[in-house]
């Protein structure tokens, strides 16, 4: 009956009570999407790389190895000789080695050689594979793949020629020998939409008239000779590796950078990926706080509309006193008004965040490469919307109080 | 009946009969019960359980249904609750021994008019059958024609409760119809604060 009449009382009340839940709802609404993005672009930022149990390359920072080697930022380590890799690949443990190669641009993005088991091995957002959205993986060896922002941004089709530049950012081009485009990789909202993937080989073949920075003289070799040639690699930037057991990934890990012939380092990407994301993420607080101070701001809000209908309430406080209703009752009824317009406020709130997430997901994924996951409310988002209801309980107490000490003093004597 | 001039200190006394407000000094025995020596929870059960409280208007929570400000004392006063079996139905006869129309029950109680509204709370006043009822000039409010009529359906249901009627009034001419008559002029005596 409380309940009814306390729902009847938010009623009478229609305007003002219905502006201080939407402003409440609104704000919860903005922390439950900041906590949604930020929940998702963690993951889609830790989803970058998976399925690999460990990165190995030439020993650096582990954060510098992961960035270069997964996101193609920053300088490039130092490379890994062919015979390490071998070594590595004949180890018991190892499963599988995809060995990668970077150093060479096409346009804006970085060129990566590699196998043709990085299209099988490679992992994203947990268990996701590559898919192609037109051709297919390289199997000649001017064979390039490339990925979709790629495609996108130059408006490159399947079975087009495409010129490699040497180096990064570099006005020399290695257009002696140009790529056909195999095959385009659909979105992944990974770095490999902005890269071009061609085979090791293929790498190697267009640096064969190189050496050092320069070009050497002399007419280029014929692409029938270089098709003829060895052109295993004798080095590479990194190592993409699978073990048989995850139980030994420490120990290969161990194995790996104790490695005697040359300094190496083995990093697990998941690890690496925390704690990069711990670096980028301290926007995140900035945004959370900045959410948060809005969601108190409504709260206040419903303080202050709450406080400036006391007066005009004070004759319904005495019936309540006139009827046997305690200056409890009359605290205990605020406070209730306040949890139900907290409630309905968060489930306006909690509704509204997923049908803009609907409305804008799709957007958001083609746009940022940001899959959001909409679902039921997590745990997180419940243990939220208990916050923001228990706060507005506990800033009712203040008019609730005010109540009490009003319907104490007037009693029955209020005439209005 | 208590009689008085308007601030004379009727209110005062009744909120003090009601056990809202305390005495300095002194006590107050309502049905042989000292309430100023209750604490105030106990005070408050007290009143709900014992009195049934008419004002002179603005009696009803306006938003809530005519039925819900009947039932409203029940809620504090689970021994007035346990002599009503079935309250709607309940509060459904008093309406209808009140003259008022029975659909008002589900309407909101701010829509009726003023003398309505006076019934309304005078069924909820009778509702569990309290032994006291105090009405705080209850016909104040209504014109001339309406008071008779009020005052007629009060006296009948008071009685049929078996309840006593403490009514405050400034209107002598009601007096005949009370068993007893008092001047708060008699009974209250201004006391200038002491000084020291």
């Amino acid at each position: 009956m409380i309940l009814r009449l306390a729902i009847a009382s938010l009623r009478a009340r229609a305007l003002t009570v219905g502006l201080t839940i939407l402003s409440i709802a609104l704000s919860v609404t903005l922390f439950l999407g900041v906590e949604k993005i930020r929940i998702g672009a963690q993951q889609s930022f830790e989803g970058t790389i998976s399925g690999t149990d460990l990165i190995f390359g030439a020993r650096a920072g582990s954060v510098q190895l992961l960035l270069h080697t997964v996101f193609r930022i920053g300088t490039p380590t130092n490379n890994v000789t062919w015979e390490s890799v071998q070594d590595v690949a004949a180890r018991p443990e190892v499963a599988w080695v995809v060995p990668i190669s970077l150093g060479d641009s096409h346009f804006q993005f970085r060129v990566m050689g590699t196998t043709a088991a990085f299209f099988d091995r490679f992992r994203y957002r947990g268990t996701q594979t590559l898919r192609f959205a037109s051709g297919q993986a390289f199997d000649d060896l001017f064979d390039a793949v490339i990925g979709a922002d790629v495609a996108a941004e130059l408006g490159y089709q399947e079975g087009q020629p495409i010129v490699l530049s040497h180096g990064i950012a570099s006005f020399v081009a290695h257009e002696d020998w140009p790529f056909r485009i195999s095959g385009i990789l659909a979105r992944t909202g990974t770095p490999l939409d902005r890269t071009v993937i061609v085979s090791l080989e293929g790498l190697e073949a267009i640096h064969v008239d190189w050496q050092g920075g320069g070009r050497r003289p002399g007419s280029p070799t014929p692409k029938a000779a270089l098709r003829a040639m060895d052109l295993t690699p004798q080095s590479v930037t990194a190592a993409l590796v699978g073990v048989e057991s995850r139980l030994h990934i420490f120990q290969l890990q161990r194995w790996i950078n104790g490695y005697r012939q040359e300094p190496l380092m083995a990093i697990l990407p998941g690890v690496a990926l925390s704690e990069l994301w711990q670096i980028v993420g301290l926007a995140e607080i900035a945004l959370r706080a900045v959410s948060a101070m809005v969601v108190i701001t409504a709260l206040f809000g419903m303080t202050a509309s709450t406080f400036a209908s006391l007066n005009e309430r004070r004759r319904e406080m005495a019936i309540w006193r006139a009827n046997g209703g305690s200056p409890g009752t009359i605290l205990g009824l605020l406070v209730l008004e306040a949890v139900l317009m907290g409630v309905i406020a968060s489930l306006i709130g909690i509704a509204l965040v997923h049908a803009v997430l609907f409305a804008i997901r799709p957007l958001i994924d083609s746009t940022f490469g940001l899959w959001l996951p909409i679902g039921w409310p997590g745990a997180q988002e419940l243990m939220i919307v208990a916050v923001v209801i228990g706060t507005g309980a506990l800033a009712s107490l203040l008019p609730g109080w005010r109540a009490y000490r009003m319907s104490l003093a007037d009693g029955m004597m209020v005439r209005t | 009946m208590l009689l008085g001039q308007s601030g004379s200190g009727k209110s005062t006394l009744l909120s003090l009969i009601c056990g809202i407000v305390l005495p300095d000094s002194g006590d107050v025995a309502v049905i042989g019960q000292k309430i100023s020596a209750l604490r105030p929870s106990a005070r408050d059960r007290f009143r709900a359980e014992t009195i049934g409280l008419v004002f002179q208007q603005f009696n009803l929570l306006p938003y809530a249904s005519v039925a819900d400000n009947i039932l409203l004392p029940l809620r504090f006063a689970p021994a007035r609750r346990a002599r009503v079996d079935d309250p709607l139905r309940e509060a459904a006869r008093l309406c209808r021994a009140l003259d008022l129309p029975e659909a008002a029950l589900g309407q909101s109680a701010g829509r009726l008019s003023v003398g309505q509204q006076q019934r309304v709370a005078v069924a909820r006043a009778l509702i569990g059958a309290p032994p006291l009822i105090v009405a705080d000039e209850p016909t104040s409010a209504l014109d001339a024609e309406t008071q008779t009529a009020f005052l007629d359906l009060l006296f009948a249901q008071v009685r049929a409760v078996g309840a006593s009627l403490l009514m405050v009034s400034h209107d002598p001419r009601l007096g005949a119809r009370f068993d007893r008559v008092l001047q708060i002029s008699t009974i209250v005596r201004p006391l200038s604060r002491p000084t020291s």
